[in-house]
């Protein structure tokens, strides 16, 4: 009797207490790059709170370096900081092994895996299941100046090898107040020159390491490469060119000083938008040049949202990074940023978008890029390793920038490119006999 | 993952050699005069010192314990005793030997630019002039800014040769823009830290001067004295115990700095720029591996002492009254 | 006792070419220090691509760069979060170092350079040696992102110093007004209040001027041990470093925005670093 008349009551404030539970406030700690694609993610934050009334975003962004040290730092000692991670193609197979990933096989149906490209999900695999979603993917390729190539009568042909390259950047430099031939990237960093000279030295017919992980860094296909790489870009390059990266290079292209540059498929949003870029006008696009083989010629690098098996949040985490890499979402940037500021790289559906394939002419080369681009088989002959621009190996980031030291040295002249690649060699032997992959 | 695990007998085995060391210290002072209640020099002392001994011993230690470990983040399954391997592998590195001497100069050089430079600049900013105090503020300011900015700035904006200050300036005289991070690398990281670290050398000594004895300088002046006599003979030997201090201090952050190095040059070209902090981070941070830059750093501050027993030699007597 | 009087002698005021020589020497090398920053502030004041167009004081100002650094994060937060980490360290620390100091320089024992040599030797290990073992015993109790931690190593990363400068400062005072003051019959800690602070405040406040600056801008650990809720003003400079685009006309809005509390410290602070002591009136 009495239960009954108390029954209401009791389910009332169960239901209050359940509705409240319902209602807490799951707060996600997301830590980023700095990139503007990031930046829009960031900006559409009340976007998602509004669909996801009961998670609260909380941002950090950090520079890239600063970044990858934090989150290593704290997944690898289980620090828990972070509920989602913000990291590349270089580092999710090798986390995943690890187990400090939380594998991401229980994704809803409606996320549709199969929209994203091949090569770009599978870089981001570890045995068949995703680890990371990948947010935006970028290769490499060239541009150039179509006012420039004009008025000296050259034509783009389909291809462009290094050879005729090197052709165009002798007789365009210094046609022009200040115009450099060629910029290239310069400043030592395994992801900064090493990057793009990787896949010089990958087309020229060289790779890292043979099949039983000995370094041939001073083979003949390097010293090709880089003996290339140094008389093209001290011939024809901008002045500082060994310490220019990306941003530089960026700035010099927009304002005009060079006549072409290979570098991220990621700049051709920057260099098409009048408000950055004095050179919008007048820009060409080709596929990166080859010299021995196509393969590795261009790399493949993807930024993807993960969640660290440390993390006390997962579930909310999952629902942000699904709403993140979702056709919506690509949508959704879309119609509030404008077509050219859409996360590229991802899905075969952005490409069939007309309203992205119109707003960015560029949007056919950056998908054949992407595609060509086999971090498995980068190398005119078989290596061990999986990365276009970088092996996949922990040892990568100290031996690359170490190699990147040496080559901007032979860059700047202070020693020759025979010199250069032997002490890269070594150094490179060194760190491998350590870690255990060869003998001493 | 790992927990700490000092063994009990690795912790006393670094007491003792910190007391040691500590007693080196000691027993290089000469008795500096009267001795007046040890207990409440103590007491007072007390938390400064407690304080300062649990920071030293507990990260210390556990640095000194790593060091001799095999521990790698990114390699969990790689532990055990790794006895002087982790060492060994740095004192081999062909590389080291080039970055000592590369610290060494940068540190050098700095020292001279900004002590000279602040003594000469104290000197000015404590005459009366026109609104100085805003003067000194904008003399003091390059401090304030954070280092990593400051490469940025420098690097992109004043010494870039193409839209630089610095190569706007050469071209207006006609004369060639210096390509300032190629061919003087590490003259331009110079430049750099010690735009920083004026400021900081001219402020404690300004602060120094506020305590020199105007009368006396009055005096001299009377007596038939010069600027230059009045500043040999009377400034510069009171400024003595602060140029100490300056030197000391700036010796201990110089000898680590990173940051500038990171954002401008990347120790590069070659090993032009690269320092020991900087060669720890290639060659262990960046592969995560804590054994290994747990002995770099004990490496550094084995350095960083032989150093400062140098400039202690030279400088100490100013210490004492 | 003590009277402030002008730090130039009389008999030199008089010349005014002495004046001009020097009020020009002194304010062009102000001005030639000051420059890159005055640079720095301009540019935040352009568009990401006049920032890296060749350089010019003509410019049409904008207010775009730091409308762009606003509506990203919250400049309120990471301040509140430096200041409040800034002074918290200073404050304890010299609440730590004055008494150590005064007995370093008042009370000297056998020990006492000893003491001074090695304090300072607790500042050799390089950071990115030691990060490892801080963020393991930060995780472990519980300090990683907050401001408490920070903090904390901030004091104990800044006493050595702040101790040595105290004691140099302490050291340069006479004696004899403290004798006087003990003859007049005055404690300790009276002597300590009222003679020996106020005669010493351009040293504390340099001191402690140091010493916020030094919080304010360290950026390694303000880096590696915050993550959202404890991350100071370093973090939000961090993060318009950015990898892929330009970025020099809002990092310098951010930077400008960032030293702008410390500038109008420093200025504050320097009017009491440079009062003029006379000690005729104890002879």
């Amino acid at each position: 009797m009495r239960l009954a008349r108390h029954l209401p009551v009791t389910t009332l404030a169960a239901a209050v207490a359940v509705a409240g539970q319902a209602q807490a406030q799951t707060e996600i700690t997301v830590a980023t790059v700095n990139n503007n694609d990031m930046v829009i993610m960031q900006s559409l934050t009340d976007a998602f709170e509004q669909a996801h009334p009961d998670i609260t975003l909380d941002w950090v962004v950090l520079e890239e370096n600063v970044l990858r040290q934090r989150m290593t730092t704290d997944i690898a000692t289980g620090g828990g900081q972070f509920d989602v991670m913000t990291i590349g193609t270089y580092e999710v197979p090798i986390w995943a092994e690890r187990g400090w990933l939380e594998p991401l096989d229980s994704l809803p149906d409606d996320y549709n895996e199969d929209d994203l490209l091949a090569s770009v999900r599978d870089g981001l695999s570890l045995d068949g299941t995703l680890h990371a979603l990948p947010f935006y993917a970028e290769s490499s390729m060239m541009y150039y100046r179509t006012d420039l190539f004009e008025q000296a009568g050259i034509e783009m042909p389909e291809q462009p090898t290094w050879v005729q390259v090197r052709d165009w950047a002798e007789q365009l430099h210094g046609s022009e107040e200040g115009l450099a031939g060629i910029c290239l990237r310069g400043k030592p960093g395994w992801g900064e020159n090493m990057a793009f000279v990787s896949t010089l030295v990958n087309t020229f017919g060289g790779r890292w390491f043979d099949e039983q992980w000995n370094p041939e860094l001073n083979s003949e296909a390097w010293n090709n490469a880089i003996s290339f790489y140094v008389d093209l870009l001290s011939n024809y390059g901008p002045p500082g060119a060994s310490s220019n990266g990306f941003n530089e290079n960026l700035a010099l292209f927009s304002r005009g000083n060079c006549a072409m540059w290979v570098d991220a498929t990621s700049a051709a949003g920057k260099l098409y938008d009048e408000s950055e870029s004095d050179v919008a006008g007048t820009l060409g696009f080709a596929p990166a040049p080859i010299a021995e083989t196509p393969k590795g010629s261009h790399w493949l690098w993807s930024w993807a949202l993960a969640i660290p098996a440390s993390s006390e949040h997962k579930e909310a985490a999952q629902e942000f990074i699904t709403w993140a890499t979702s056709e919506e979402y690509i949508e959704l940037v879309g119609e509030t940023n404008g077509w050219t500021s859409v996360p590229p790289g991802t899905r075969e559906s952005t490409y069939a978008n007309e309203q992205y394939t119109s707003a960015a002419p560029f949007a056919g080369f950056v998908l054949n890029a992407i595609k060509e681009a086999d971090p498995t088989d980068s190398s005119l002959e078989p290596n061990p390793y999986v990365g276009v621009q970088f092996v996949g190996i922990p040892e990568f980031q100290s031996i690359g920038t170490q190699v990147g030291q040496t080559i901007a040295a032979a860059l700047t002249g202070d020693t020759s490119v025979e010199q250069a690649l032997d002490s890269a060699q070594r150094a490179t032997e060194r760190t491998m006999q350590r870690a255990g992959y060869i003998e001493r | 993952m790992h927990s700490c695990a000092c063994p009990a007998q690795g912790r006393r085995c670094w007491w003792f050699s910190q007391v040691f060391l500590a007693g080196i210290y000691m027993n290089r002072t000469r008795t500096s005069g009267r001795t007046v209640g040890g207990l409440r020099t103590l007491s007072l002392q007390a938390p400064a010192v407690t304080l300062l001994l649990l920071w030293m011993i507990v990260p210390l230690g556990m640095t000194i314990w790593f060091s001799f470990q095999r521990y790698n983040l990114l390699m969990p399954e790689m532990t055990g005793f790794a006895g002087l391997e982790n060492y060994e592998y740095l004192l081999t590195d062909p590389a080291l030997w080039s970055a000592m001497g590369t610290t060494l100069l940068l540190v050098g050089w700095v020292l001279v630019i900004t002590v000279v430079g602040g003594t000469l600049l104290a000197v000015l900013f404590q005459q009366d002039f026109a609104v100085r105090g805003i003067a000194r503020v904008l003399a003091i300011s390059p401090f304030f800014v954070m280092p990593t900015v400051s490469a940025l700035v420098w690097k992109n904006m004043m010494m870039h040769p193409s839209n630089g200050v610095l190569a706007w300036l050469a071209q207006s005289l006609g004369l060639p823009a210096l390509d300032w991070f190629s061919s003087l690398p590490l003259t331009s990281i110079i430049i750099i830290v010690s735009w920083q670290w004026l400021p900081f050398a001219l402020l404690i000594l300004l602060t120094a001067m506020q305590s020199l004895d105007e009368d006396q300088v009055e005096a001299a002046r009377m007596d038939g004295a010069g600027p230059l006599a009045i500043f040999f003979f009377i400034t510069l030997p009171h400024l003595k115990r602060a140029i100490s201090v300056v030197i000391m201090i700036e010796m201990i952050f110089l000898l680590t700095i990173f940051a500038e190095i990171f954002v401008t040059t990347s120790g590069g070209p070659g090993l032009a720029t690269t320092n020991l902090a900087y060669l720890i981070y290639i060659q262990a941070l960046l592969d995560f591996d804590v054994g290994m830059a747990s002995a770099g750093g004990v490496i550094a501050i084995i350095l960083a002492n032989i150093v400062a027993i140098f400039l202690v030699r030279m400088v100490a007597k100013n210490l004492e009254d | 006792m003590t009277t402030h009087h002008n730090s130039a002698p009389a008999h030199t005021r008089s010349l005014p070419i002495r004046q001009l020589v020097l009020t020009l020497l002194g304010w062009s090398i102000a001005l030639i220090i000051f420059f890159p920053i005055l640079w720095m502030v301009l540019t935040g004041f352009k568009t990401e691509t006049a920032a890296i167009a060749d350089p010019s004081f003509i410019f049409s100002p904008t207010l775009e760069s730091y409308q762009a650094v606003q509506a990203r994060s919250g400049y309120a937060r990471f301040a509140l979060n430096s200041v409040a980490v800034a002074f918290g360290s200073t404050l304890l620390a010299l609440l730590i170092a004055i008494p150590s100091a005064y007995a370093m320089a008042f009370l000297p024992t056998k020990r006492t350079k000893g003491t001074l040599l090695w304090m300072l030797s607790t500042k050799m290990l390089p950071p990115v040696g030691v990060l490892v073992p801080i963020y393991l015993i930060f995780r472990d109790v519980g300090l990683l992102d907050t401001r408490t931690g920070l903090i904390i190593i901030y004091t104990l990363m800044n006493l050595p110093i702040v101790v040595w400068m105290l004691y140099t400062f302490f050291k340069d005072m006479p004696k004899d007004i403290l004798e006087a003051g003990r003859m007049d019959g005055a404690s300790t800690l009276q002597e300590v209040f009222f003679l020996l602070l106020p005669l010493t405040l351009p040293g504390i406040a340099s001191t402690g001027l140091l010493s916020v600056i030094l919080s304010w801008n360290e950026a390694f650990w303000s880096l590696n041990l915050t993550s959202s809720k404890a991350a100071p003003l370093t973090a939000y400079i961090a993060s318009f470093s950015s990898p892929e685009g330009l970025f020099w006309a809002k990092l310098s809005a951010a930077s400008t925005m960032a030293i702008a509390p410390i500038l109008i410290l420093g200025w504050m602070t320097q009017k009491q670093m440079v009062r003029g002591l006379t000690f005729g009136a104890v002879k």
